[in-house]
């Protein structure tokens, strides 16, 4: 899964290169800044992987994470281990919260190399006009990975309570991906909007704030305090449904 | 029995699935040191009672205690005194036998982990994996996987073995070899609960034994105290079934139902109330001018009691 991911910028920054035809106009935001400074590929395969590649493989992690021990006839042997209820949810959630930095920081570090690789490196020019420099422009690009990592928490919550449901992976996977859709969905309805703030998917592409001067971290603190709000909710849940549940598989 | 001498205790265990009683109201009493048969026919609730006693799931009603303490509430105080395999092994393929013990280990907050790679390879070593431990499990056999589950219940010296039909998938060198670790392991103070639905094995190491019959306890106690309720029965060999058999009747002895043809040799009654000595049935036979070519008395097995109880069906029962 990771290896796709690395995919991702890999195949952007060569149809950018092949094509030539980074004049404006079309495709995702920042798209036309890659032959200015390859630095741009991370962010255009951030922009790419957020709304699908990244929440599929959150979701393919989160939802094994308690039924896929339960499938594999390895669940009542780690409860009998004993692991203790609470602390294999919690080890769990580390887990996949682990792979959520994991792929993000994937997706960087490959359209980085390959960014740097294909165009030029050097100062970057922002979003805001103003010009930094390289290793200013890095800094703020592990800022933005630690922004989609922290974006992914609350999928990954929210995976992890469906994973506690049932005993087939595969259909808790499904779930949390199908959840993931669902919030994007609505968050594109603008009858809807009074929702849109309370949806886990609302500030995922928010991560620009990085790339402007002065930095805004008011994104960052409301997407932060949503995650941790999912968090909190759908760990309750989970351990709910968990600490009690009888483990027939 | 005191509670103390009690390594596990039920009072009125029941489980219930929607309007289904997997188990029913069953009061268990395993006593420390003993090597204690679960027997029942598939399906009669054995290891429902076993995922009970372990914690993985909550009595509908009733309480069950473990050397001494309620489950589930002490998981974990009782679990790591506890080794067990239930309901066959459960591991990932991908890793090694020995990767896998090393990873249930570790998931053991109380098990050392300084002495885990030692710990780990003894284990493999007692169940005969020391050559496969670096064998990816997915190549393992049944047989193996078995084993391996067995070396997981002994990761750490435990109280009590629960042990869910240890016997599952091994050949007969494996079988052999499980049943004197169980005399060792027994031989060194631990307590023994082995279910199964072979009653040889049960028969050649239990000290006691229960026996669960569509949910229900229908039984328990020691071997001899299981055996006794049947009575016993003489074997007669002879040409003059009938004769033999009006005989046998007389003397106040149930004749068993023999073969419709007449390739009958011997004719089987059961005691009745008041059992004759089998030195008058002989007499008495020889008077009647039966053809005695051979006469044998023999004890009840294990086996006929089990059958008495749980009955002759081959199908699942409910």
């Amino acid at each position: 899964m990771l290896a796709a991911l690395a995919a991702v910028p890999i195949l952007i920054a060569i149809a950018v290169r092949v094509t030539r035809a980074g004049d404006g106009g079309g495709g995702p935001a920042f798209l036309d800044r890659i032959e200015n400074n390859g630095l741009f590929v991370v962010f255009v395969a951030l922009t790419v992987c957020v709304p699908l590649f990244l929440p599929l493989t959150v979701g393919v992690v989160a939802g094994d994470t308690i039924a896929g021990e339960a499938s594999n006839g390895t669940l009542r042997y780690l409860l009998i281990a004993p692991a203790g209820r609470i602390r294999l949810l919690v080890v769990k959630y580390i887990g996949a919260a682990a792979f959520c930095l994991a792929a993000t920081l994937v997706v960087c570090i490959a359209g980085a190399l390959i960014g740097f690789a294909l165009f030029p490196s050097g100062s970057v020019t922002i979003l805001s006009g103003d010009t930094v420099s390289l290793a200013n422009a890095l800094g703020r690009s592990l800022l933005v990975a630690l922004y989609v990592t922290v974006s992914l928490l609350g999928l990954s919550a929210i995976g992890l309570f469906v994973s506690t449901l049932t005993d087939v992976p595969v259909g808790a996977m499904a779930a949390t991906i199908i959840l993931s859709v669902a919030s994007e969905v609505l968050g594109q309805l603008p009858q809807l909007d009074w929702l849109h703030p309370w949806l886990f998917s609302n500030y995922w592409l928010g991560f620009g704030d990085f790339l402007r001067d002065p930095i805004s971290w008011s994104n960052f603190g409301t997407n932060a305090a949503l995650q941790a709000g999912y968090l909190i909710v759908f760990g309750a849940l989970a351990y709910g449904r968990f600490a009690a549940k009888d483990i027939l598989s | 029995m005191t509670a103390a001498e009690l390594a596990i205790e039920t009072r009125g265990l029941t489980k219930q699935f929607g309007t289904y009683a997997a188990v029913k109201d069953i009061d268990l009493s395993v006593p420390k040191g003993s090597v204690f048969g679960f027997l029942g026919p598939n399906g009669s609730g054995k290891t429902t009672t076993i995922r009970m006693l372990l914690g993985l799931a909550s009595p509908t009603s009733g309480e069950a205690r473990v050397l001494g303490e309620s489950m589930p509430g002490a998981n974990s105080r009782v679990l790591p005194r506890v080794g067990a395999l239930v309901e066959g092994p459960g591991f990932y393929p991908y890793l090694s036998g020995a990767d896998n013990l090393r990873r249930l280990d570790s998931a053991d907050r109380y098990a050392s982990s300084g002495t885990r790679r030692a710990r780990v390879a003894d284990a493999l070593e007692r169940v005969g994996l020391s050559a496969a431990a670096g064998k990816k499990v997915k190549a393992y056999s049944l047989g193996m996987k078995q084993r391996l589950g067995i070396a997981n219940a002994l990761l750490t010296p435990r109280e009590l073995l629960i042990l869910d039909e240890p016997t599952n998938g091994l050949d007969p060198q494996g079988t052999r070899e499980v049943r004197n670790l169980v005399r060792s392991l027994a031989s060194h103070g631990a307590t023994i609960f082995v279910s199964s639905h072979l009653l040889a094995e049960i028969e050649q190491i239990c000290t006691h034994a229960a026996v669960m019959s569509a949910g229900s306890l229908v039984a328990q106690g020691t071997l001899d105290e299981l055996r006794k309720v049947g009575r016993p029965r003489v074997r007669v060999e002879t040409p003059d079934i009938q004769l033999a058999s009006g005989v046998l009747a007389k003397l106040g002895m149930t004749v068993q139902p023999a073969a419709v043809d007449d390739s009958a040799t011997d004719v089987v009654a059961v005691f009745g109330e008041k059992p004759a000595e089998p030195d008058a049935i002989v007499a008495a036979l020889v008077r009647a001018k039966v053809r005695v070519r051979g006469f044998a008395l023999e004890s009840p097995s294990l086996e006929d009691r089990f059958v008495s109880l749980t009955g002759e069906g081959f199908n699942v029962d409910h």
